[in-house]
C-alpha cells in the first residue's frame, strides 16, 4: 500500500495531528501564529461530528476545552505569547481538577505584544512554571512538520494517561514551514483513552487514585456518575478539604504522577554524539539549524555532537549526561536569552563549560551563525 | 426543612455548608432544586457550574454533576460542556461579582450566543467572601471596605444587561418571594436558549452591617416592602422608582438556540 504523503503546514499538522488522536473538540480564540489551527478546526469538525466554537476570548477557549474534556471528548485548544499568559489561570484549574486537554502555544517573540509574526522560544518557562503553584509538567518541542503531527498524537496520549493538560511547545517558523508529511495509516500508532471508572456510581470515589500509576479513574458528565470537579484543593471525595494530611497527598500526587513515568515520557534525539567535544544543545526550529552546522563541522573534523531535547519537560537530564560523554564545551542556542540552558546547566554545570549562544531579533539562527560559535569554541 | 424529594439531591455529607446563618443562599439552593424536581430532572442528565464566591460554593452541596470553576470563567466551562453534549441540563450559578465583574465578557457573549443555559444570578450587592467589597452592583452611595466612604459609580442592571445582549428570557425576583424564584426558575430552564434569573439576596455579614440592615429579618422586610411589580414600574417616575427593586419577567422571546444551530451545521456540511 502506498503511504499517505501530504505537504502541510506546521500549525495544520498539529491540527490533522489533534484529529488522529481522537480530538472531537475545539474551544479557541484567533491569534497570530497560532490561528490556522484554530481555522483548519473549524473547517475539519463538523465533518466527522466534532465541535468547533470560537470563544469570546483566551480564557474562554480552554475554559469550554476543559468543559468539553469534563463531558468526555478529547479536547483542545491553541494559542501564542499573550493567550498563553491568558490561558495560564485555567491550566491550573485542568492540574488540579486532573481534566485530560492539550494546549498548543505556537511561540511568537515577547514579552506582551512583543513581535506577533515572528519567531522567538521565550515561552520555555513559562511553559512549566507559567501557572501558580506546583504540577507534574508534559510540554513537547517540534522540530519539524512530522513532528507537529506525531507529537501532538503524543501530547493526546499523555493527556488522557496521566489526567492532566499536556502542551506543545511549537514555534512560529515551525508552526508556519510546510514541508512533506508521511501520515501514518489510523491503527499504526497507539492511542490512549481516559481510565474510565469500573466500580458503580454508587461506589464510585472520583479522586481516588489507583496506586499502580497515581491516576484516577474518570467519569464523564452525563454518563452516569455524579461528580464534583473543583479548583480548590481537594480530598478522594472531590470535596473541599483543609485537612494537611488530605492536602499534601493531593499536591504530591500531582507532581508525582509525572515524575514516576519520566522514562516513559522523555523523548529526545542524537546526531553524532560519539567521542564528542563539544555538544550543542537544541530544540524546536533551532534545531534544524544547529544539526546542519554539527553534520558541516565534522566534515570540518571538528569532534562536535547535538542533542535535542523533544520533551522540554520532563527534561532529559539523564540522557543529556550520557550523550555529553566526555565533551568539555556545551553550546545552548536558543531563541531568547537564555531559558532551556538552566536545565543544561544543571545536568552538566559541574563537569563542563557551558556556552550560550543567544539571538532576540525576531531572526532564527541560520546554520553559520551556530558553526561560527562551533569553530570559536572548538 | 428541605421537602423530602429533595434530599437526594443534596451531598449532606459536605454539610455543614459555608454560608453564614440567616444566608440568603439557602433559599435560592431550596428553589433551584424544587424546579429540577418537579421538572422530572434527573440527577445524571443535569450540570451545575459555577466560578468562585460564596454562591459558587452551591455546586458542591448538589447531588448532580457539579462543577466550580475560576472566578467568573464558569459560563465559559459550562459553554464547552453544553455544546460537548446538549441532552444535558446546564445551570449556571453565580453571584454579582464572579458574573458582572471579572465574568462580565462571558455573561454577555452566552447571552448573545444564546446557548441553552440557565444564569442564576445571585445578587447581593457585595463580595461577601473577601470581606465585603463593592461588586458592580453596588448602590451608589452603599458602604463597602473598598468603598468607605460610599461608592459613587453607577451599578449595573443585570436584568437590561442581559436583555441588551441577547438572552431569551430575563427574569428577577427577591428571596422574600420564593415561590416567585421558582416559577421563573422553572421557566428558564424549560426556555430553549440562554435565560437570566436574577435573585436579589443579601449579605448580612458584609453588606449589612455597613448599610443598616445587619440581620438577615431586616434584608427580607426590605425586600417585600421595596419589591414593585414590573406593571407598577411602568406607571411610576424614575424619581419614585430609586430604591426599589422591580420585579419580573422582562424577557421571554424565541431565538436560535447555539446547540441547536451547531447541530444543524453539521448536518449540512456532511449532507
Amino acid at each position: 500500500m502506498p503511504k499517505k504523503l501530504a505537504f502541510w503546514q506546521g500549525n495544520m499538522a498539529i491540527a490533522m495531528g489533534g484529529i488522529a488522536a481522537g480530538c472531537r473538540f475545539f474551544g479557541g480564540y484567533p491569534i497570530t501564529p497560532s490561528s490556522e489551527i484554530a481555522e483548519v478546526m473549524a473547517e475539519e469538525l463538523p465533518k466527522i461530528n466534532g465541535r468547533f466554537i470560537q470563544m469570546e476570548d483566551e480564557i474562554g477557549g480552554i475554559a469550554a476545552t476543559i468543559g468539553a474534556s469534563i463531558a468526555g471528548y478529547k479536547a483542545m485548544t491553541a494559542t501564542s505569547g499573550p493567550g498563553f499568559s491568558l490561558k495560564q489561570e485555567n491550566l491550573g484549574l485542568a492540574y488540579m481538577a486532573e481534566i485530560p486537554i492539550v494546549v498548543i502555544d505556537v511561540m511568537r517573540g515577547g514579552p506582551s505584544t512583543g513581535l506577533p509574526t515572528r519567531v522567538s522560544q521565550q515561552d520555555v518557562m513559562q511553559a512549566r512554571w507559567g501557572t501558580h503553584g506546583d504540577h507534574g509538567t508534559i510540554a513537547y518541542a517540534p522540530s519539524s512538520v512530522q513532528e507537529c503531527f506525531e507529537l501532538t498524537i503524543d501530547a493526546f496520549n499523555m493527556a488522557e494517561r496521566f489526567r492532566q493538560p499536556v502542551l506543545v511547545m511549537s514555534d512560529e517558523v515551525i508552526g508556519h514551514m510546510r514541508e512533506k508529511v508521511v501520515i501514518p495509516e489510523p491503527g499504526s500508532y497507539p492511542i490512549v483513552d481516559r481510565k474510565r471508572p469500573k466500580v458503580s456510581p454508587e461506589e464510585f470515589v472520583p479522586y481516588l487514585a489507583d496506586p499502580a500509576d497515581d491516576v484516577p479513574a474518570m467519569a464523564s458528565f452525563g454518563d452516569g456518575y455524579r461528580w464534583h470537579v473543583t479548583g480548590l484543593t481537594h480530598n478522594d471525595y472531590g470535596f473541599p478539604t483543609n485537612e494537611p494530611e488530605e492536602i499534601g497527598k493531593k499536591h504530591l500526587r500531582l507532581v508525582r504522577k509525572v515524575e514516576r513515568f519520566r522514562d516513559e515520557i522523555v523523548k529526545y534525539d542524537l546526531e553524532q554524539t560519539e567521542g564528542a567535544e563539544i555538544l550543542v544543545v537544541s530544540y524546536g526550529c533551532v534545531a534544524r539549524s544547529a544539526v546542519r552546522a554539527v553534520r558541516e563541522a565534522r566534515a570540518k573534523g571538528i569532534r562536535v555532537g547535538h542533542f535535542r531535547p523533544i520533551t522540554l519537560w520532563p527534561f532529559p537530564d539523564k540522557e543529556l549526561i550520557q550523550a555529553a560523554g566526555q565533551a568539555k564545551k556545551v553550546i545552548v542556542p536558543e531563541l531568547n536569552c537564555g531559558q532551556m540552558i538552566s536545565e543544561v546547566k544543571i545536568a552538566l554545570g559541574c563537569k563542563a563549560e557551558i556556552i550560550p549562544s543567544n539571538l532576540v531579533n525576531g531572526e532564527i539562527l541560520r546554520p553559520h551563525e551556530i558553526l561560527a560559535t562551533i569553530e570559536e569554541v572548538a | 426543612m428541605p421537602r423530602e424529594e429533595i434530599k437526594p439531591w443534596l451531598r449532606t455529607r459536605f454539610f455543614p455548608h459555608i454560608w453564614c446563618p440567616g444566608c440568603g443562599h439557602g433559599i435560592i439552593l431550596h428553589a433551584i432544586l424544587r424546579s429540577l424536581v418537579d421538572l422530572g430532572k434527573t440527577r445524571e442528565e443535569t450540570v451545575i457550574a459555577s466560578g468562585i464566591g460564596c454562591s459558587s460554593r452551591m455546586p458542591g452541596y448538589i447531588n448532580a454533576n457539579t462543577v466550580h470553576t475560576t472566578h467568573g470563567r464558569s459560563l465559559a466551562f459550562a459553554t464547552g460542556i453544553k455544546l460537548a453534549k446538549p441532552e444535558l441540563t446546564v445551570i449556571d450559578v453565580m453571584g454579582d461579582g464572579d458574573c458582572t465583574a471579572i465574568g462580565g465578557n462571558h455573561f454577555i457573549h452566552a447571552c448573545r450566543r444564546n446557548i441553552d443555559i440557565t444564569a442564576i444570578v445571585m445578587n447581593n450587592n457585595i463580595y461577601g467572601m473577601t470581606g465585603g467589597q463593592a461588586s458592580p452592583t453596588t448602590p451608589v452611595g452603599a458602604r463597602a471596605t473598598t468603598a468607605p466612604y460610599g461608592a459613587i459609580d453607577t451599578p449595573f442592571d443585570i436584568c437590561r444587561l442581559a436583555e441588551g445582549a441577547g438572552a431569551s428570557y430575563v427574569a428577577r425576583a427577591t428571596i422574600a418571594q420564593p415561590a416567585l424564584c421558582e416559577q421563573y426558575i422553572k421557566k428558564a430552564i424549560q426556555k430553549k436558549g440562554f435565560s437570566v434569573v436574577e435573585i436579589i439576596t443579601h449579605c448580612h455579614t458584609q453588606f449589612g452591617r455597613k448599610n443598616k440592615r445587619p440581620n438577615p429579618v431586616d434584608n427580607l422586610i426590605f425586600f417585600k416592602e421595596n419589591s414593585i411589580p414590573k406593571a407598577k414600574a411602568k406607571e411610576m417616575t424614575e424619581e419614585e422608582k430609586k430604591g426599589k427593586i422591580v420585579i419580573g419577567e422582562f424577557v421571554d422571546r424565541e431565538g436560535l438556540e447555539y446547540t441547536e444551530a451547531y447541530l444543524k451545521l453539521i448536518e449540512r456540511v456532511r449532507g
